[in-house]
């Protein structure tokens, strides 16, 4: 299968790769997917006491479309209000990539990723 | 060194350059042209004579009688023949067919097809380590059992079954016994004047030989009917019928001539460079070997990175002609079912590739993988949160994952 450039660009130079500690208070984790899918996410976010995100990190076990998904949303949600995050769409994400259709999953699961993050932020700060 | 390097020898082999330089010879008005079939003038007889040459060549490296090969397209139509050949011809003493889970989809379609003409297919397990028993095969049979079809080596994991065991057993029950040996075929001996097998599907292609050509050995000796799929001309005794294609014919001749003369040099020389390509690589932790380890053809190793997903991994070692294995790349995104049916999890076979080597491959070529694979997996499971949770001790089988 060809892949896109984006998607070889963001897989052979992956940003944000990295782990935060879970258990600091202004850091949200999603973990989406399932290995025995063959997708695991893992994004976390760090939050201002503003609600502005401030930084990001991932790690994906996944295709190269999954890793390139995962280090494209971490590099669009900095700077972005937690709203704003949660508002992303697999849509943004598979057009940016050129994601052929049998890929799409990969995006999808990157929203979810992102939209978990912020949920489990929240979860914790409320 | 020439790059990608091709490591992919299981799914199909260059053509030996001998082969080539015979089958050029019979293409061109020049060349031998004829048809085999023409009984009139010389052309034809000159391309007969070329077929029986070939014939022999083919029924020397099993050590059968040449009058037991039936040309055919290849070992996917050789399976078909076979089967739905001997299943038609001998459906009034039963409709019970053996065969196992990990068999190559030509066997395994193919006895879905006879299920939906009303026969019963029964799909043996092999042991975890890729062996189908003979034991299995035995509590299979039935009263109406008619044939038991196994595979000599799997094309996924190169693991041998022990095919003599499993013929004893059949020719005791007076039950057929079908082989594919697309993979072995050139790769380890294969006796059929000993082994109690009544037929048996070869590839050229996949010993250095061309594509589109192939046979099927069918036993005399007790005679093996098949009612024919191909009916036309009568070619070969009115097994096949169709012209028989004499360049491919040669080159499939050829190439078994070479693989009888050199194999046993060869696998001595595959089996040092398969030990040094897992001697590279089976230090990263994690790494197991899929399949028994020993028993096994000399090209080929299948190797799980735990951990790290198949298809990354591909796109990792984009350098390495290599495959999955896990069919990710298809539409399917199923894993492989020759690795499920041993018993393994999705995300293990996920994460497994097929490294197959052969008559050209190169110790350079190995140390070049070696490095590039080590370099991959290094990267993939820096990036990997199953590799994560595993350096901090979380059981991954306990986790409850957000499947999708």
């Amino acid at each position: 299968m060809a892949y896109s450039e984006e998607v070889l660009d963001h897989y052979e130079n992956p940003r944000n790769v990295g782990k935060m500690d879970d258990k600091d208070s202004h850091v949200g984790t999603g973990m989406v997917g399932a290995p025995a899918c063959g997708d695991v996410m893992r994004l976390q976010i760090k939050v201002s006491d503003d609600g502005v995100i401030e930084d990001a990190k991932f790690k994906t076990y996944g295709c190269g479309s999954a890793i390139a998904s995962s280090s494209l949303v971490t590099e669009w949600v900095k700077g972005m209000t937690l709203d704003q995050a949660a508002e992303l769409k697999n849509t943004q994400i598979s057009e940016e990539l050129a994601l052929p259709p049998v890929k799409i999953h990969c995006s999808v699961l990157a929203e979810d990723a992102i939209k978990a993050a912020v949920a489990d932020y929240r979860t914790k700060n409320s | 060194m020439k790059l990608p390097i091709y490591l992919d020898y299981s799914a199909t082999t260059p053509m030996d350059p001998r082969v080539a330089e015979k089958m050029a010879q019979c293409l061109t008005l020049e060349g031998n042209f004829g048809n085999p079939a023409s009984r009139s003038h010389l052309f034809g007889w000159k391309a007969e004579e070329a077929v029986e040459l070939a014939r022999r060549q083919v029924a020397d490296l099993v050590n059968c009688d040449p009058r037991e090969i039936v040309w055919t397209s290849g070992a996917t139509e050789s399976d078909n023949l076979a089967i739905k050949g001997a299943a038609h011809f001998y459906s009034k003493k039963g409709k019970h067919i053996i065969t196992s889970k990990i068999e190559h989809k030509a066997v395994l379609d193919t006895c879905r097809q006879l299920e939906r003409e009303g026969f019963e297919v029964t799909y043996l397990d092999p042991l975890p380590n890729g062996v189908v028993t003979p034991d299995s095969v035995k509590e299979a049979l039935r009263e109406d059992t008619i044939l038991v079809s196994i595979m000599q080596v799997n094309n996924e994991i190169g693991v041998i079954n022990d095919i003599e065991a499993i013929g004893e057993i059949t020719r005791a029950n007076k039950v057929l016994f079908h082989v594919d040996a697309a993979q072995s075929a050139g790769k380890i001996n294969i006796d059929l004047d000993r082994l109690k097998v009544d037929l048996m599907s070869f590839s050229a292609h996949k010993l250095y030989g061309p594509k589109g050509i192939g046979a099927l050995y069918v036993r005399r000796k007790p005679r093996v009917r098949l009612e024919a799929q191909m009916h036309g001309g009568g070619h070969e005794r009115g097994m096949r019928s169709g012209t028989l294609a004499t360049h491919q014919i040669v080159g499939m001749g050829e190439a078994c001539a070479i693989a009888k003369a050199e194999m046993h040099q060869e696998n001595r020389r595959l089996m040092a460079l398969r030990q040094r390509l897992w001697d590279g690589v089976s230090d990263l932790e994690q790494v197991f070997c899929n399949g028994d380890f020993d028993q096994r053809v000399a090209g080929n190793i299948n190797i799980s990175f735990n951990f790290v997903e198949g298809e990354s991994l591909l796109m990792a070692l984009k350098d390495l002609a290599v495959s999955s294995g896990s069919a990710c790349t298809s539409a399917s995104l199923e894993p492989s079912y020759v690795l499920r049916a041993l018993g393994m999890n999705d995300e293990m076979a996920h994460s497994s590739i097929r490294f197959s080597i052969g008559r050209f491959t190169t110790e350079e070529e190995i140390d070049f993988a070696i490095e590039k694979i080590r370099t991959a997996v290094n990267k993939l499971r820096e990036l990997s949160p199953l590799w994560d949770m595993y350096k901090d001790g979380v059981d991954l089988d306990k986790v409850e994952w957000v499947s999708h």
